[in-house]
C-alpha cells in the first residue's frame, strides 16, 4: 500500500486525533480534514470527530484544545490522491446532515475502506454501507417532510410588505441545505423559516442565516388557516378511514406545528358514525313490522333511521279509531303538532277541520296521521322553520305509515299533498294530474290525492279561491265515495 | 337564500371534489420562480403537504368550480337529481384561494374540476380561465391539474393543456354497458375520442419541443383517468383488461381506481354497500405489476380466482406465485431480473440491490435478509448459496403460512 509507506514519516504510531467541526452540517470541512487524514493513513479507530457543543473527545491523553486541530498530521507532498465513488459522495453529503453523533466517524471509516475496495458502495449488503444508506435516507425523508410540513404565517412588516414566517422542528441538520428549495419556490416572497437548529431568511434577493429560534419567535396564527382547516375537514372521506396510512406519512411528532392536525381526533371519531348514517339511510333492516298501533307508537319514538329523527323533536303518532273507513295522511308534524304530540292541530289542521266539516266529513271518525313521523326543521333564531322532507326520508318512514294502514285497515285513504302521496305510492306524482279520481293501491284500497291545506294558507287572492274550490271539490268527492263505501 | 361566504362555498365544493382519487403532483416539467414575478416550483417529485385520516395525501387544492350539474350520473353526488347543497366559485375566487394556500406552503398547486353548467363548452372555458389567470396574471409556476370535459370542443381542451401540467378525463366505469346504465348523459366513444386527441397533442408538443426550444409545452405531466370500482358488476379481470388497454391506447400516466363509496343521497340504482377498500388496493397492486414488474395483463388475470376477482387476503403477486409454483424457487445468484421481479416480497429496489451485490459475491440468506423488508416472505421462493426451500414450495398449506393472520378484533 502506497499510503502506508508515507505514514511512518509523519504519523507517530498509535497517535490519536480529534477533529472539531465548526458546524454540525459542515460537510466541506469534514471532507477536507478526512482527505488529509487518509493521505496520512490514519486508521478510523484513531480519529474522533467532535461536533460543536459536544463534550470533549474520547481520547483524554491526546486531547487537543477545543476548536484546534493543529496537531493533525500534514500529508506528504507526494501522497496519492484520495478516491471515492460518486455514489459515496452523494450518500455522504446527505448522511453528514444526520443527527447521529457517530456519522462522521462512519463516513471516515467507509472512505478509508473505499481506498482498498473501490467498489465497496455497490455492496449493499455490507453493514456499514447499509447504515450509511439508512442515514442518508432518513435525512432525505426529513428534508422531504420539511418541504411538505413547513407552514408559513403571514405578518405585515412595518413597511406594509407581507412577510411569511414559519416555525419548523427538523430531526436533522438540514435547514441550511434545504434553504435553496424554498428560495426556488418562493423567489419573490419575503419569508423566514425558524427552527431550533438555526433560521434562514429570504428577502427576495439574498439569503441570511440566523441563530436558533424558539417557537415563541414565530407568529401564532393566520386567518387563512380557517379556510385551510375547513378544506382539510371537507376533503376527507369518512367512508374510507385509514388512520394507519395517515400516521405512517404524517407521524404525530409533526402535528403540533400543523394547523390542520388539531381536527384529526374529531374527524376520526365522527367518521364511523357518519358513514353508518350514510349507509343506514339507504338500506335498513327494520325487522318485524309492528302489529298494533301501540307498537308503532313505541317504535317511531325510538326511530333514528333518517336524519330527521336526530333533530330536537319528538315523534307524532296518528290518531283515530281502529277500523276507520277513512285515513287522512298529511306531510309531517309541524311546530305545534310536535309540541302537542298530535297530528293536525296547528293552523293547517284548523283549516282542514273547517273544510272537513263543510264537506260533511267527521274528523273524529277518521284516522289522521302523517307520512313522516318527525318534524323536520332548521333553526332560524329561536324559531323552528319547517323544511320539506326529502324523498328518501319519506320512503324510510313509509315503513311506519304502512304499518298503521295495515292495522287500521281503512277502505279509503286521502293523501294531502305530494309528500303524503309519495308516502303511500312510493313514487312522486303530480297533484294536479292525480287529484279528482281514485288510485288503486296494491291491496285494493282506494287512494285519493289532493293538495295539503298549508298550501292554501300560502296563497292569496284569486289563486287561493281557485285552489280552495278545488280542495273543497276533492273533499266533496271523497265524502260521496265514503257514503257509497259505507253502504 | 343568503349569500354564501367563501368558507361555506369551500366546504361544499371541496366536499364535492373528494370522490376524485388523484392528487398526484409529480412527473411534470421542472420549473421554479427564480427570475419570474410570481411564485411556484415543480421539481419532479410530488410533495404531499398533509394527510387526511382516510390515508390519502393532500397535495393539491382539489375543488370543483361548481357542483351544479346538468348531468344525471347515478354514482355522482353532484348529479342533477341529487339533493345536495350547491355552490359556485368565480374563477377569481379559485385563483385567490390557490395563491393564498400556496404562499403558506399548504399545497403544490390546484386540481380543478367542475360540474357541468349551461354547456360543456361554457364549463370548460371557465376552468381554462382559472388556469389562465394563474399562469398569465400571477406568473404561477406551481402544479395545475385540469379535469377536462370530453363533450367540450377540442379547441378549448387544447387550451387547457397549454396551461395545465396534467389533464385528465374520467372513463368513470370499466364497461360501456355500465356507463350507459349509470351515466346516461355520457358516451364512451366521446370519452375515448377526447383521450385520443389529447394523446396526439401531447406527442406533437413533445416532438416540437425537441426541434424548437421555445415551443409551448402541452400537459407535460401527461394525462390520467379514473375508474369507479364496485358501482357496477365488472370483475377485477375486466377492470385490469380495461386499464391495460387504456395505458396502451392512450399513453396514460396513471389509471386511478376509486372504490365506490356510498354517497349521501345516492340513487336507487346503486349498490348500498361499498366494495372492500382492499379491492381497490389489490387493483393498484396489479396495476404496479403491469407497469413495473413486467407482468402481462393476462398473467395478472391468471392470479384472479374463478369469479374473475383478485383474492383480497393476499396480494396478486403472491397469488400468482402460489398458482405457478413450477416457476420457483428462483436462484437469486443466477436468475435474470425478470424472474427476480416475480418473487413475492422482492420489490424493484430490492431486485436492483441484489443485482449490484451479486456482481461482487454470492448471496447468502443473511444478505438477502439485509436487502429486503421481510425475508420470511421471500424465503419459500428463492434459493441462495446456503438455502433451498426443499419442501416449502410443495406444501399444500403454503398459502396459509404466508397469508396474513386473521384480523385482530377491534377494541370494544
Amino acid at each position: 500500500m502506497t499510503a502506508q509507506k508515507h505514514s511512518g514519516q509523519n504519523v507517530p504510531p498509535h497517535a490519536h486525533y480529534a477533529v472539531h467541526l465548526p458546524a454540525p452540517d459542515d460537510f466541506a470541512f469534514w471532507r477536507e480534514r478526512a482527505r488529509g487524514l487518509i493521505q496520512c493513513d490514519v486508521p478510523p479507530d484513531r480519529v474522533a470527530w467532535i461536533e460543536p457543543g459536544a463534550t470533549g473527545d474520547l481520547f483524554g491523553s491526546e486531547g487537543p484544545a477545543r476548536g484546534g486541530d493543529k496537531r493533525l498530521p500534514v500529508p506528504p507532498a507526494d501522497a496519492p490522491p484520495v478516491r471515492a465513488s460518486q455514489r459515496f459522495l452523494d450518500v455522504a453529503r446527505s448522511a453528514a446532515l444526520h443527527s447521529d453523533p457517530a456519522r462522521f466517524g462512519l463516513l471516515y471509516h467507509v472512505l478509508w475502506r473505499l481506498q482498498r475496495q473501490p467498489r465497496l458502495m455497490e455492496d449493499k449488503a455490507d453493514v456499514q454501507v447499509r447504515r450509511l444508506e439508512e442515514l442518508a435516507k432518513s435525512v432525505r425523508r426529513d428534508a422531504h417532510k420539511m418541504h411538505a410540513f413547513v407552514r408559513f404565517r403571514e405578518v405585515a412588516e412595518e413597511d406594509g410588505t407581507p412577510h411569511f414566517v414559519a416555525w419548523f422542528e427538523p430531526d436533522h441538520h438540514i435547514v441550511r441545505a434545504e434553504a435553496s428549495f424554498f428560495m426556488r419556490r418562493f423567489a419573490n416572497m419575503r419569508w423566514s423559516i425558524l427552527t431550533p437548529r438555526g433560521s434562514i431568511h429570504w428577502d427576495g434577493e439574498t439569503m441570511h442565516e440566523g441563530p436558533p429560534a424558539r417557537r415563541s419567535d414565530a407568529p401564532s396564527g393566520d386567518p387563512v388557516e380557517d379556510l385551510w382547516r375547513s378544506y382539510y375537514a371537507a376533503i376527507f372521506n369518512p367512508a374510507r378511514l385509514k388512520v394507519g396510512a395517515m400516521l405512517s406519512e404524517m407521524p404525530k411528532k409533526y402535528w403540533k406545528n400543523l394547523p390542520e392536525a388539531e381536527l384529526i381526533p374529531q374527524l376520526i371519531a365522527g367518521a364511523q358514525a357518519r358513514e353508518a348514517r350514510m349507509v343506514a339511510s339507504g338500506s335498513l333492516d327494520m325487522g318485524e313490522r309492528p302489529a298494533s298501533l301501540g307498537a308503532v307508537d313505541k317504535a317511531i319514538h325510538a326511530c333514528r333511521n333518517c336524519p330527521i329523527g336526530e333533530l330536537d323533536n319528538r315523534a307524532v303518532m296518528g290518531e283515530g279509531p281502529l277500523g276507520a273507513l277513512l285515513m287522512i295522511v298529511g306531510e309531517q308534524p309541524g311546530d305545534q303538532e310536535d309540541q302537542a304530540g298530535r297530528p293536525f292541530v296547528g293552523p293547517a289542521g284548523q283549516l282542514l277541520d273547517d273544510y272537513l266539516t263543510r264537506a260533511g266529513i267527521d274528523r273524529s271518525s277518521a284516522y289522521v296521521t302523517n307520512a313522516v313521523k318527525h318534524f323536520k326543521f332548521t333553526w332560524k333564531g329561536k324559531r323552528r322553520l319547517h323544511q320539506s322532507p326529502g324523498a328518501k326520508e319519506i320512503d324510510t318512514c313509509r315503513w311506519w305509515l304502512e304499518a298503521e294502514r295495515a292495522v287500521v285497515q281503512p277502505r279509503l285513504v286521502l293523501a294531502l299533498g305530494a309528500s303524503a302521496a309519495r308516502g303511500l305510492l312510493g313514487k312522486t306524482v303530480s297533484i294536479t294530474k292525480a287529484r279528482g279520481q281514485p288510485i288503486q293501491l296494491e291491496d285494493g284500497t282506494e287512494l285519493w290525492v289532493t293538495a295539503h291545506p298549508s298550501y292554501l294558507l300560502r296563497l292569496d287572492g284569486e289563486a287561493r279561491e281557485t285552489q280552495a274550490a278545488l280542495f273543497a271539490a276533492d273533499l266533496a268527492a271523497v265524502q260521496e265515495r265514503l257514503a257509497e263505501l259505507a253502504d | 337564500m343568503a349569500q354564501q361566504t367563501l368558507l361555506q362555498k369551500l366546504e361544499i365544493l371541496a366536499d364535492a371534489a373528494k370522490y376524485d382519487a388523484s392528487c398526484a403532483s409529480s412527473g411534470t416539467a421542472k420549473k421554479n420562480s427564480l427570475g419570474g414575478k410570481g411564485i411556484g416550483s415543480t421539481e419532479g417529485m410530488g410533495i404531499c403537504h398533509a394527510y387526511a385520516p382516510d390515508g390519502r395525501c393532500i397535495s393539491l387544492l382539489k375543488i370543483l368550480l361548481t357542483n351544479h350539474c346538468i348531468f344525471d350520473c347515478h354514482y355522482c353526488i353532484n348529479r342533477k337529481s341529487s339533493n345536495v347543497a350547491r355552490a359556485r366559485f368565480t374563477p377569481q375566487e379559485v385563483v385567490d384561494l390557490t395563491l393564498n394556500f400556496y404562499r403558506r406552503n399548504y399545497i403544490e398547486g390546484l386540481f380543478l374540476s367542475s360540474g357541468i353548467v349551461k354547456s360543456a363548452n361554457h364549463t370548460m372555458e371557465q376552468l381554462v380561465e382559472v388556469a389562465r389567470i394563474l399562469r398569465e396574471e400571477h406568473d404561477f409556476r406551481g402544479y395545475i391539474h385540469l379535469k377536462t370535459i370530453p363533450e367540450a370542443d377540442a379547441e378549448i381542451i387544447h387550451e387547457a393543456g397549454l396551461y395545465a401540467d396534467r389533464v385528465s378525463i374520467n372513463v368513470e366505469l370499466p364497461t360501456d354497458a355500465g356507463l350507459t346504465r349509470l351515466a346516461p348523459d355520457k358516451n364512451a366513444g366521446q370519452i375515448e375520442g377526447a383521450m385520443g386527441r389529447t394523446k396526439a397533442r401531447i406527442i406533437e408538443a413533445k416532438d416540437e419541443r425537441k426541434r424548437f426550444r421555445h415551443a409551448p409545452r402541452f400537459a407535460p405531466a401527461g394525462q390520467s383517468t379514473q375508474m369507479i370500482v364496485g358501482a357496477d358488476d365488472a370483475n377485477d379481470t375486466a377492470i385490469i383488461g380495461k386499464a391495460s388497454r387504456l395505458y396502451g391506447d392512450f399513453g396514460l400516466r396513471r389509471v386511478y381506481y376509486s372504490a365506490f363509496s356510498p354517497i349521501p343521497d345516492a340513487s336507487a340504482v346503486l349498490p348500498l354497500k361499498r366494495p372492500p377498500l382492499m379491492r381497490e388496493h389489490r387493483l393498484y397492486q396489479s396495476d404496479w405489476l403491469m407497469r413495473f414488474y413486467g407482468f402481462a395483463p393476462q398473467e395478472v388475470a391468471d392470479a384472479a380466482g374463478t369469479d374473475g376477482n383478485l383474492p383480497l387476503d393476499i396480494d396478486p403477486k403472491l397469488a400468482w406465485a402460489l398458482k405457478f409454483r413450477e416457476s420457483f424457487p428462483v436462484d437469486v445468484n443466477r436468475a435474470p431480473r425478470e424472474m427476480l421481479l416475480r418473487v413475492p416480497g422482492l420489490g424493484t429496489k430490492a431486485v436492483a440491490r441484489i443485482l449490484t451485490v451479486r456482481r461482487h459475491r454470492n448471496l447468502r440468506l443473511d444478505d438477502v435478509a439485509r436487502l429486503t423488508a421481510s425475508v420470511a416472505k421471500v424465503r419459500p421462493f428463492i434459493c441462495t448459496v446456503d438455502w433451498r426451500p426443499t419442501y416449502l414450495t410443495d406444501r399444500a398449506d403454503l398459502r396459509g403460512l404466508l397469508a396474513p393472520k386473521v384480523e385482530q378484533l377491534e377494541l370494544f
